[in-house]
């Protein structure tokens, strides 16, 4: 029994994700729909990254976007053709201005990136832990903003990168995206997960038990520095274009958002604040542009421009104040056993 | 000389209106244990209804910006607040940010992308000199709007029944309300207090910092997020650290950004790597206090944050 509630918490989310996919790939969609399900494939996989560390170790980080952030100009600077890196980004190192690498290669050189970057600034900072580390990773988000914004010898600075081949079609996002949940799912029940968990529930206790914190935070900011990294890649392959700007303070509020929304302490609710939050999106978008045929009844008219922002805003407050654990609640997938569903019809009697 | 002395004098300026906002981050953070990241949309509120007034008389245009400030806030407190008290810190804090981007893009949508101009008092924002020293009149009356708040704030805790209650609740909510101390008034009126603050600042940032004399949907977010950074790196658990801190950063950024030069090849050469230093400094000053640049250093085993 313990064992098949253990692989439905590992198989709940890919399936919802593969189904997704397939739902999107087997053409029962607009073309502009499909776009819009690739993007949320790409959230669920940052989603995912950062809840491996902020779910596990409960400690709060505004600072995966970074990881993110450099994971995306990595692929997105080394997948541009050498040709014509000087018109698009001048003033690259040579190093970068000289070579090119393949849609894989760049993927995983983004994941290096993110997770090399996650462990150095880990070192120092996974000391602290509250407040202090909310506003030290966020300080890390505000540093790498600052000069990917500015250094134009490793980026293109304050212009848009563009023609970065967009490799990232519904295979390689859903692919990616079961990647990255199932990392997540062996991590935390790994040894070193099991470890951190204990420490986020009891720190005294776990640190009598000789778990020692800081260690089991590192690695997990690590492993998820790296898989933001990679889901970075995800990300500018996908858009195709991208600018400092984007990968900054709305993305960190969008996805620390959809995390919460979901339900922080669970896998489950990673997938799921990703994926609602997304398709909540999605479904306003279209009723701005009048495509909603319910909407249109009510209003007589399309949806005012801009409401999608108001909505999602709005939407997430709402599922916060009045649900603080979360859509999830908190709790990892479960299959409902059949006698559970036969006592809840009968009524109260277990 | 007086070009060293002019910067400083508008860095003393700058970190008066960060310490204005810190003193209302630190209010309500004291009270609720909450850092309201949706601070600065408060500030936005005000100024988009200096905005829209300009035509009418000042003194009607500032009161209803103190009107639209303070009912604002009360929504936050019934609507958000109250609901989340018991949730988690950090539940507390993305409920926030989402309240924050909430007012955002109700203002965008409203108001759209484009700024307004705010001029609220002309006259102010005309130079005067002392000697060889060109100072604006708003500098002087920022700084010394700081001190008269600060001032009143300090008789308003040490000297009436709320502002001891207030204080009590900070320290140790539970048993200040063992021994009666009301927490739904307490809270109310630190709430009503930190929106007074907020409105303050929604009239003078526009005069005071050339660049924001235009509102737009994310006015003044940049000065929150500087100041919640500068708030936890004072010390937050106490109104005066938390004060200074913010005062600090302010008065960092006004010195830094006039000092360094405006162009630079490699990171940290120039002002626009003026965040970079910032921040980094900031990580720098958590790592060796953690718990506040300006804090007593308390020991505990285990930080059960």
């Amino acid at each position: 029994m313990r064992s098949r509630a253990r692989i439905a918490e590992l198989v709940g989310p890919v399936a919802v994700v593969v189904v997704v996919g397939i739902v999107a790939g087997l053409g029962f969609v607009s073309p502009d729909r499909e776009v819009e399900i690739l993007r949320a494939l790409v959230s669920v996989a940052i989603v995912v990254s950062l809840y491996v560390f902020v779910g596990n170790s409960g400690v709060i980080s505004f600072g995966h976007v970074s990881f993110v952030a450099l994971g995306a100009f990595a692929a997105g600077v080394m997948t541009i053709p050498v040709s014509l890196k000087p018109t698009i980004t001048p003033g690259l190192f040579s190093l970068l201005a000289d070579h090119s690498l393949g849609n894989v290669p760049s993927l995983v050189l983004a994941a290096a990136v993110g997770g090399i970057f996650a462990l150095l600034v880990g070192i120092p900072l996974m000391r602290l832990s509250g407040l202090a580390a909310g506003i030290a990773t966020f300080a890390v988000l505000g540093v790498t903003h600052n000069i990917l914004l500015n250094w134009t010898k490793v980026g293109p600075g304050p212009l848009t990168l563009t023609t970065v081949p967009q490799t990232t079609g519904l295979l390689q996002g859903t692919i990616g995206a079961v990647g990255v949940v199932t990392v997540a799912f062996f991590y935390q029940r790994s040894r070193l997960g099991r470890k951190l968990r204990a420490a986020r529930e009891d720190p005294a206790a776990a640190r009598a038990a000789g778990i020692d914190i800081h260690r089991e935070r590192l690695w997990a900011f690590g492993l998820s520095g790296a898989l933001c990294g990679f889901a970075g890649g995800l990300f500018v392959h996908q858009a195709g274009t991208l600018q400092a700007g984007d990968v900054y303070l709305d993305l960190t509020f969008l996805t620390l958002a959809m995390l919460v929304v979901g339900g922080v302490g669970s896998l489950w609710g990673a997938v799921v604040g990703a994926l609602v939050v997304s398709a909540l999106d999605s479904f306003l978008l279209d009723a701005e542009n009048g495509d909603v045929g319910v909407v249109k009844d009510v209003l007589g008219r399309q949806l005012w421009g801009g409401s999608r922002l108001v909505g999602v805003a709005a939407f997430m407050a709402i599922v916060l104040v009045l649900l603080p654990d979360g859509l999830t609640g908190g709790r990892e997938f479960r299959i409902p056993r059949l006698s559970w569903i036969r006592r809840r019809l009968r009524g109260s009697e277990g | 000389m007086t070009e060293n002395a002019q910067t400083l004098l508008d860095a003393t300026a700058l970190g008066s209106i960060y310490a204005l906002m810190a003193i209302g981050i630190g209010l309500v953070f004291g009270v609720l244990r909450l850092v309201n990241f949706a601070y600065g949309q408060l500030v936005m509120a005000g100024a988009y209804a200096l905005a829209l007034t300009q035509d009418a008389p000042v003194v009607l245009s500032i009161a209803l910006c103190f009107a639209v400030v303070l009912a604002l806030s009360l929504a936050m407190e019934f609507a958000a607040f109250r609901p989340l008290r018991r949730a988690s810190p950090m539940t507390m804090l993305v409920a926030t940010f989402a309240i924050s981007y909430l007012l955002q893009s109700i203002a965008l949508v409203h108001f759209g992308a484009i700024g307004k101009i705010v001029v609220v008092i002309p006259q102010l924002t005309q130079p005067l000199t002392i000697g060889s020293l060109h100072v604006r009149w708003i500098t002087i009356v920022t700084i010394l709007v700081a001190i008269c708040v600060f001032a009143a704030l300090t008789l308003f805790l040490n000297r009436t029944s709320i502002g001891l209650q207030m204080r009590a609740a900070s320290i140790d909510s539970q048993t200040a309300r063992l021994l009666g101390v009301r927490a739904n008034a307490v809270i109310t009126v630190a709430v009503l207090i930190s929106g007074v603050i907020a409105a303050i600042v929604a009239v003078i940032l526009p005069m005071a910092v050339p660049e924001r004399i235009l509102v737009t949907p994310d006015y003044a977010l940049r000065e929150t997020i500087i100041v919640l950074v500068g708030v936890v790196v004072g010390g937050i658990d106490r109104l005066l650290t938390a004060t200074l801190g913010g005062f600090t950063i302010g008065f960092a950024v006004g010195a830094l950004s006039g000092f360094l030069p405006s162009s630079g090849d490699w990171p940290f050469t120039s002002s626009v790597y003026l965040d970079s230093a910032v921040f980094m400094l900031v990580i720098v000053v958590l790592l060796l206090r953690p718990e506040g640049l300006f804090a007593r250093p308390h020991r505990s085993a285990v930080e059960r944050v």
